[in-house]
């Protein structure tokens, strides 16, 4: 059996006496889209930003292709690369300049003829020349996306990639995120409270509430699970009323 | 520490100089007026006080340019980490395989650069208006560039540190922290005019031993390099320590989260 590509095992994370993240293990397996859903403050940033290393974890472990991440992290995340919607490129600069000097960052080989091809992949090829503070937030998206892709990742962390973007481009967005795994092989970590999201693209979900994993499985697995008709119901249940314990025990109480 | 990514890193200050007109404009104008004040005020001096004033009086737009050369190599770390921050491309850098090695050989090389510019146009304007020669200073001007380099530097990663700590609400340190050294650094008159107990901050200082040498060199063209020596042995633990102090902050960040705080601002 393959090795997962991102193990992470009993991870918490504690800022002064909030539990942002509490004993969260999930594997991936290569070329596997895994969804991490839930509703903000779930955990599911501070979670991404620790297999980045941007946060240290106060507990836990986190292994990236096999390797432990705070001891191999720069070598890591040569073959990782990020997406987030709190992020942008330098707003001052062309956006062939931005793809160029992170093509160098992660040292791309043959960075002229990458950079064209991820701005046609993302469609965006036409705004090669632009400044990258003019675009659209649709456009800006697309290329934090570019970015993410240059340096062919094996690992590719996406952090809520379609929030603030028209169903359109979100659509889009969906269907490259798709294109990305099946042509290339990339194994995805995708954070979302999207249900839309989640449904379209991801193989498996980890479903987190308040810093805690309630559930792992596909859609179809949370939805028997939770006995309800849509993602977006059990979202809203959940968020609602509490943790997985708490809905069992209503069950059980009005049974 | 990685050539390739320091490069990288530094391109894309020059991309951003380039493409910001204005950016050189902040380069080149406050130096400038600098000069332009403290130019025509010891040509003023040097008209009106008499014959007893001493020559040396140019020292002040020596001092106008060394110390420009600090302010630089100090604004070239600190504003470029704010450069991060007002983009919103902090978290890009961090999650990018770009060590704290790298990223501080980015700075001192654009701290570098930014000093080099203007003081190549002060040079060459002081020359032009005031007949005020900079390679008077002879070889003595090499290792009092390389000293102010050095301890600006050190006060680059000293403030960016404090930034990093205490929030963007800081982000005037970028600026201010050279100005809290400069009363006992000695930039325009000598050590021996302060109080006793600040001659001994200014004897802290490695800034203080370059320009009360650029006065000895304009006065007498004599180079104390005892005097340099010491400067460069304190730039030394000045620059140590403002690397450990830089890392530990950055260590503290990532336990507390506060880089992707500044991310969200």
């Amino acid at each position: 059996m393959e090795p997962p590509i991102l193990q992470v095992r009993n991870l918490t994370k504690k800022f002064g006496n909030v539990t942002s993240v509490n004993g969260v293990s999930f594997d991936i397996a290569d070329g596997e889209i895994l969804g991490l859903l839930g509703a903000n403050g779930a955990g599911k940033t501070t979670v991404i930003n620790m297999v980045l290393g941007i946060i240290t974890p106060t507990g836990g472990h986190i292994e990236v292709f096999g390797k432990e991440l705070m001891a191999n992290r720069i070598e890591v995340l040569r073959s990782m690369n990020f997406c987030s919607t709190y992020t942008q490129l330098p707003g001052n600069l062309r956006v062939w300049q931005n793809l160029k000097v992170f093509g160098q960052i992660y040292r791309v080989p043959d960075l002229k003829t990458r950079i064209d091809e991820v701005l046609e992949m993302l469609e965006i090829s036409h705004l090669k020349e632009r400044v990258s503070g003019e675009l659209s937030a649709g456009e800006g998206t697309r290329l934090n996306l570019c970015k993410a892709l240059l340096n062919r990742p094996r690992l590719l962390l996406l952090d809520e990639p379609t929030a603030s973007l028209d169903p359109d481009i979100a659509d889009k967005v969906r269907k490259v995120v798709k294109r990305i795994r099946d042509e290339e092989g990339t194994t995805i970590l995708y954070t979302s409270h999207n249900m839309r999201d989640v449904e379209e693209v991801c193989d498996r979900v980890v479903f987190m509430h308040k810093g805690k994993v309630l559930f792992t499985g596909t859609s179809k697995e949370i939805l028997h699970h939770f006995e309800e008709k849509s993602l977006e119901d059990v979202f809203i249940r959940v968020a609602r009323s509490g943790d997985i314990e708490s809905n069992r025990e209503r069950k059980e109480g009005g049974s | 520490m990685s050539f390739y990514t320091i490069k990288a890193l530094v391109l894309r200050y020059l991309y951003l100089y380039t493409r910001t007109p204005v950016r050189i404009v902040e380069l080149i104008f406050w130096p400038l007026v600098h000069l332009l004040v403290w130019g025509y005020l010891t040509r003023f001096l040097q008209q009106n006080v008499g014959d007893d004033f001493p020559h040396e009086i140019t020292f002040l737009i020596g001092a106008v340019i060394l110390w420009d050369i600090l302010f630089r190599a100090q604004q070239g770390v600190a504003i470029f980490f704010l450069e991060d921050v007002w983009s919103r491309n902090l978290l890009n850098i961090f999650a990018a395989p770009v060590t704290n090695a790298d990223y501080l050989g980015s700075t001192y090389a654009v701290g570098m650069m930014r000093a080099g510019v203007t003081s190549v146009m002060l040079g060459g304007l002081s020359a032009l208006l005031y007949s005020f020669n900079v390679f008077q200073l002879s070889w003595a001007l090499i290792p009092f560039v390389f000293n102010l380099l050095i301890f600006g530097w050190a006060l680059g990663m000293i403030s960016t540190a404090l930034i990093v700590r205490w929030g963007p609400a800081a982000e005037t340190l970028a600026w201010a922290v050279p100005f809290f050294i400069q009363p006992f650094a000695a930039v325009y008159y000598p050590v021996d005019y302060l109080p006793t107990a600040l001659q001994w901050v200014a004897k802290l200082l490695p800034c203080s031993y370059v320009f009360e040498g650029m006065r000895d060199v304009l006065k007498d063209g004599v180079v104390n390099w005892a005097e340099l020596g010491i400067a460069t042995g304190l730039n030394v633990v000045y620059l140590a320590a403002a690397g450990v102090l830089f890392v530990r902050v950055m260590n503290t960040a990532r336990e507390k989260g506060l880089l992707t705080k500044f991310a969200s601002q």
